[in-house]
């Protein structure tokens, strides 16, 4: 079902960590970088050059962080992996950093070699070769050569070698059809699968931390449920086979359990959060309360969880312990909060708030404190972190009307700064974004 | 209790099936019942004569007077016919996160599910599902829609 893993034949002879530029909040001047064309001898590699700058510089633009000098400005065009560039010709044109790369065809597949230079220090400050099997892994070649170039520029973790799962939504809004998709973190269309057929409905898929699997809730012979698929295998898996509706899953850190919301039949049906052990298939349940408490979220340490619960009136956010004990509310502001989800670096919690009228995506200190919206719009929803935490995905509904016009659902990006918005293209309209882990 | 998956005939215009459908076919598999006797018993005496749905306030799982009323009927009803086997369904508008509107609409459901077994209907014969936000009656982002989407929906699944 998913591509092969991305085999690396790496060297880099450069271990010291180069950071050069500061990321601070608020609005970053995005350093200009130029590529030079990726070089190959034949048709195939002079292809999957092109294919790979082409990643590389989309990459780093939509990042927020770049800008790719125009190519016309270039002064030197030769291929400047094994020849030292003349830095005086970069500097005239102010590229700040150069990438230069090259593509072959050896004995056990395609090879790429790049080399990035400071330009203004005029030193090269990565040097590595990354061999693939077949063409196939060109797409991830491009964003592993992303990341690295990132990292060692911005000194912050990469995402590009990600990959996000979404609902693939279609047809009239009172009876949409909706599928499990998946595509890399750039939604190019070449690395776009559907993983469900459209028979069932299907909700909020998330990815495990660290292993390949997706938990999302499925309608079943209309028996909404928690699933697990398997990107390996493609097989689906019931985990919430209670006898009530389970939804709202999660993973643990760890991948080992998931975290969910389970409507009791024998607690008048009122959702309560459940933690189930994939292992032992042994579930407990987390909170006791005649409110309505789901959207549960694990800290990055495993040690506590932020959910949404409306046990004071209208629905707001509390955090506990992973025992359930120690229950605080943290939302501070008006309005009715949901979907709160917990930064990967651990110090934000991501949430979407109804006031006015409108939706906001907005993030807060975990114990509730400096609350700042990101975004805002009519229809705003499931808000999810990059992994390195420096980014949001989410989806924008627009109004529907009477006629059954209107109600188009996008996925949208957004650094949690609030600037460099924009969309993640879809076949299809798209909801329920998540993100990967680093592949 | 048992929750079981139930196939229902959608006999009337003003209720969809719920099913929802393959990737391709998104129409509704409900049959047209245009002149003619209504069948006694069946999903479309529910709606004719008695009501087959209650509405619910905003962000709300309790039962108005009217809902009750209508519910009373509806116990009624199924008194009438003993081998009727129904699905309640819950569902909510629009303006909530997806997940809360799924626990709402269960709450809604099993509102309506537990009234009518506290009338009398036995459990055997009852099932509820929540949609959550999922399947809206009326298609709109206003007060009109919401209104109408806000629901409890009963359906005859024999």
């Amino acid at each position: 079902m998913i591509k092969k893993i991305l085999i690396i034949l790496f060297f880099s002879l450069n271990a010291n960590a180069a950071l050069e530029v500061t990321i601070a909040q608020g609005k970053v001047e995005p350093t200009p970088i130029a590529i030079t064309q990726i070089f190959g001898a034949d048709s195939d590699t002079a292809r999957y050059g092109n294919t790979l700058r082409q990643i590389i510089s989309n990459n780093l633009k939509n990042s927020g962080l770049f800008y790719t000098v125009n190519e016309d400005l270039y002064i030197q065009s030769e291929n400047l992996v094994e020849k030292v560039p003349r830095f005086e010709d970069w500097k005239l044109i102010k590229a700040q950093f150069l990438l230069s790369a090259d593509v072959s065809k050896i004995d056990k597949g395609i090879r790429l070699r790049m080399r990035l230079y400071d330009v203004f220090n005029t030193k090269e400050i990565e040097k590595l070769q990354l061999t693939i099997p077949d063409e196939n892994l060109i797409r991830r070649v491009g964003h592993t050569v992303s990341d690295i170039v990132y990292e060692r520029i911005t000194g912050e973790t990469g995402y590009f070698d990600t990959r996000i799962v979404y609902v693939s939504e279609i047809g009239p809004l009172d009876q949409r059809v909706k599928r499990l998709a998946i595509m890399d973190q750039d939604g190019h269309l070449d690395s776009h699968q559907f993983l469900t057929d459209g028979k069932n409905l299907v909700l909020t898929p998330r990815f495990a931390p660290n292993k390949q699997l997706i938990t999302y809730m499925e309608y079943k012979n209309n028996l909404p449920r928690v699933y697990i698929y398997n990107l390996k295998t493609g097989e689906r898996e019931i985990v919430g086979d209670f006898p009530g509706m389970t939804f709202a899953p999660r993973f643990s850190p760890d991948s080992q359990s998931v975290i969910m919301s389970f409507s009791d039949p024998n607690n008048a049906a009122n959702s309560e959060i459940y933690l189930m052990d994939l292992n032992t298939r042994s579930r407990s349940r987390l909170t006791n309360d005649s409110g309505i408490d789901t959207s549960p979220s694990f800290s990055p340490d495993g040690e506590k969880i932020v959910f949404n619960s409306d046990r004071g009136g209208s629905p707001q956010l509390f955090i506990m312990d992973k025992s359930g004990n120690n229950i605080k509310r943290i939302s501070k502001g008006r309005g009715v909060y949901g979907n709160p989800v917990w930064s990967p670096r651990g110090d934000l919690i991501a949430f979407t708030k109804l006031t006015q009228g409108n939706f906001h995506i907005g993030v807060m200190d975990v114990n509730g404190n400096n609350e700042r919206v990101i975004v805002r719009d009519f229809a705003l929803e499931s808000p999810a972190w990059s992994p390195n935490g420096r980014y949001l995905i989410f989806h924008r509904q627009k109004r529907s009307n009477l006629d059954g016009t209107g109600g188009e659902v996008t996925i949208h990006f957004i650094d949690i700064t609030g600037y460099n918005e924009r969309v993640i293209p879809t076949p299809r309209d798209g909801s329920d974004p998540a993100w990967s882990p680093l592949l | 209790m048992l929750i079981v998956a139930g196939f229902f005939l959608a006999s009337c215009a003003a209720t969809k099936t719920e099913q929802g459908g393959d990737s391709d076919a998104t129409s509704a598999s409900a049959s047209s019942s245009s002149g003619g006797e209504i069948k006694a018993g069946t999903q479309e005496d529910l709606i004719v004569n008695v009501g087959d749905r209650v509405f619910f306030e905003f962000d709300s799982s309790e039962l108005t007077v009217d809902a009750q009323a209508t519910l009373d009927a509806q116990a009624a009803w199924l008194m009438q016919y003993p081998d009727t086997n129904i699905t309640v369904e819950g569902h909510a508008d629009e303006r909530g996160t997806r997940e809360y509107n799924l626990a709402l609409g269960d709450k809604r459901a099993f509102s309506v599910y537990s009234y009518l077994a506290q009338a009398g209907i036995d459990t055997n014969r009852m099932e509820y599902v929540s949609w959550g936000k999922e399947r809206p009656e009326v298609i709109g982002s206003d007060e009109t829609a919401y209104s109408q989407n806000r629901r409890g929906v009963t359906l005859v699944s024999n």
